[in-house]
């Protein structure tokens, strides 16, 4: 009993608990910029600027609204659409042109697109830390085993995460659209030979990617410090995801994002200064096993 | 004919560029030769990018990380073992090098975009333990003061260091693309598939090119470390990675001084861009996207197109005159 106590103690419950609620954070960028690069091909830098915004609208949204609860609420359901709507903009006017040019003009026209709303952000919101009030039903914490407290609303997040994966399996799977995004990943000629317009699904596909990276934004917003260069570190942490994964596989992206966020606040525990490499690590380990990923890719 | 006179119009103007180099420090003020130290090695650095990436069409997305692992190298060497700086200068390069030959060996499996996101992820890692290990490397403070050697130590004499080893790398790198080795390299780029064929090993070429590369980062990495006596873990981040990107994108990826040219441009812009704004990441987004939409082949590929385009034309519309009249020709 002593052992068993041991082993599954409260802290390490607690940790994990904490690195499954990151987890869903990451699954749901993740998720959007694998859908991305399965279909489109385009290795989406801009994506993480796209989370920052996200964060940050969710912040004003919320502010104008009175803070308050139906603040938090507005903001979780408009946020996304903005961000989803400025993708679709810079879809239709900048990334459609590029499809027949190589990846790597795309990969440096969605770096180019994340210096400039770098700046965008810093002029709109400014330097500040930015913070976001929890909703008032998720205020406060439960008791998990052993009298660890674990904060409500990160039990929220635990139930979001499912509902999302199952949502997009549906929209991929089994709508019309998700068919032929599916099909126009493999053979884009052969989608448009038989009369769709594969540019309009093509456009549609990224701005559901995008309205992922903005959801993932303005969930994570009252969690942490809403602030400039939060978006640099996550759109590696999403690339490394999707990498491990399996490009372009959505399931793939829930099991690295699993790997990533446990070996992250695992390795918290284990040892406190490095317990960031630890994820890096874990990733290191699965390309050496399997170069392409752990499940099947897309490509 | 025309190739030849051109080519040794361009050998007259290089080394006119090469003297005023030399003799620039006389009359310019010191915040110049500063800014011009600092294009040379970063143009070095970007020129080493373009041998894997536009000689060879390997998709180095992450080419900063072997740069800032070689300042890294040398500036921990100077600093914890009290051996002459002139050691660590070396083992920066050959640190670099060697990291890349891992990576190489672990990447070069992958093909294309596949290769570029590994070698993107393994160089994060790296960029993860310089940035906190704080006993060991600085963490995010880098470090700073690094002595180097008396002979170097001011201004003008490093801007000259940095002069002369930047040209003497551009030698050589000019060497190796124009050596047989480079036509292979060029060969599989074109076509993977045929070159095998004939009986090119293509991984190792590949695997050399990209060690060659990692070794002339390592030697920007440490020429940083003459002009500016410090480093930090901004060096090795992605970011920096995709600038250089966009200097080579910018001078031209299909030329030989094309990135030097990228990183002349977009360095001064920044400094110039830094005098009146605190906004610089926008301007060079923009900049990089009107590069993408109208200048894909870069300012020196454009040039060139236009050079050898008109040059062709001419020759043709010669040739068709000459057919159509050849008595006229007589006179």
């Amino acid at each position: 009993m002593d052992l068993i106590y041991t082993i599954f103690s409260p802290k390490l419950m607690s940790q994990i608990f904490v690195g499954l609620s990151r987890t869903v954070i990451l699954f749901i960028v993740a998720s959007g910029l694998s859908l991305i690069l399965g279909v489109l091909r385009i290795p989406n830098i801009w994506h993480g600027s796209l989370y920052m915004v996200g964060a940050f609208m969710t912040f004003t949204i919320s502010g104008a609204i009175g803070g308050g609860s139906l603040g938090f609420w507005m903001a979780l359901f408009l946020a996304p659409l903005g961000v989803a709507f400025v993708s679709l903009i810079a879809e239709r006017s900048f990334f459609q042109h590029l499809y027949e040019r190589e990846h790597i003009m795309l990969l440096l026209l969605t770096f180019a697109f994340s210096l400039v709303f770098g700046d965008l952000v810093k002029m709109v919101w400014g330097m500040e830390y930015k913070s976001v009030p929890v909703p008032r039903v998720f205020q406060g914490s439960v008791h998990l085993f052993g009298g660890l407290p674990f904060p409500l609303y990160n039990v929220f997040l635990l139930g979001i995460g499912p509902i999302v994966a199952v949502a997009l399996w549906l929209i991929v799977n089994k709508t019309k659209i998700g068919k032929i995004s599916r099909a126009a990943a493999v053979d884009r000629e052969m989608v448009g030979a038989v009369g769709i317009n594969v540019s309009w699904v093509f456009a549609f596909v990224f701005m559901i990617g995008c309205l992922l990276a903005g959801l993932g934004g303005a969930l994570v917003a009252p969690t942490v410090n809403v602030s400039l260069g939060m978006d640099h570190t996550l759109i590696m942490e999403a690339f490394l995801i999707v990498i491990i994964g399996g490009l372009g596989n959505i399931w793939g992206a829930l099991l690295g994002a699993l790997i990533f966020g446990l070996a992250q606040s695992l390795g918290i525990l284990i040892w406190p200064q490095f317990g960031i490499v630890f994820p890096y690590a874990a990733v290191i380990v699965v390309l050496l096993l399997r170069p392409t990923g752990l499940l099947k890719s897309t490509w | 004919m025309l190739k030849n006179t051109s080519g040794g119009n361009g050998r007259i103007v290089g080394g006119a560029v090469i003297v005023l180099l030399f003799l620039l420090p006389l009359f310019l003020p010191r915040f110049y030769i500063y800014l011009i130290s600092i294009i040379l090695l970063t143009g070095l650095l970007a020129t080493s990018l373009n041998l894997p990436l536009g000689y060879g069409g390997i998709f180095q997305f992450h080419h900063a990380v072997f740069y800032g692992v070689g300042a890294y190298a040398a500036a921990l060497m100077i600093t914890k073992s009290g051996l002459s700086p002139w050691v660590g200068f070396v083992v920066g390069p050959f640190a670099a090098a060697f990291l890349s030959l891992i990576m190489g060996l672990i990447c070069i499996r992958l093909s294309k975009l596949y290769f570029g996101m590994l070698q993107i992820s393994l160089g994060s890692l790296v960029w993860i333990i310089v940035y906190r290990w704080y006993s060991f490397t600085g963490g995010d403070n880098g470090i700073h003061g690094i002595p180097v050697p008396e002979i170097i130590s001011s201004q003008n004499n490093a801007y000259y260091f940095t002069l002369l080893v930047t040209l003497l790398s551009l030698w050589a790198l000019y060497k190796i693309i124009n050596s047989p080795f480079g036509s292979a390299l060029q060969g599989i780029r074109d076509n993977p598939v045929r070159s095998g064929m004939i009986g090119i090993n293509v991984k190792l070429h590949q695997l050399m090119v990209l060690v060659i590369a990692g070794f002339f980062a390592g030697v920007a990495g440490s020429l940083f470390i003459v002009v500016d006596t410090a480093v930090f873990p901004d060096m090795l981040f992605w970011t920096l990675s995709l600038e250089v990107l966009i200097m080579c994108l910018l001078g031209g990826w299909f030329t030989f001084l094309g990135p030097m040219l990228g990183a002349a441009v977009i360095i001064s812009l920044r400094t110039f861009v830094s005098g009146f704004t605190d906004y610089w990441t926008l301007p060079l987004g923009i900049l990089m996207m009107l590069v993408i939409f109208f200048l894909p082949n870069g300012i020196l590929g454009y040039i060139q197109d236009k050079l050898y385009g008109k040059i062709a034309e001419q020759a043709e519309a010669v040739e068709q005159t000459d057919l159509a009249q050849p008595a006229v020709k007589e006179s």
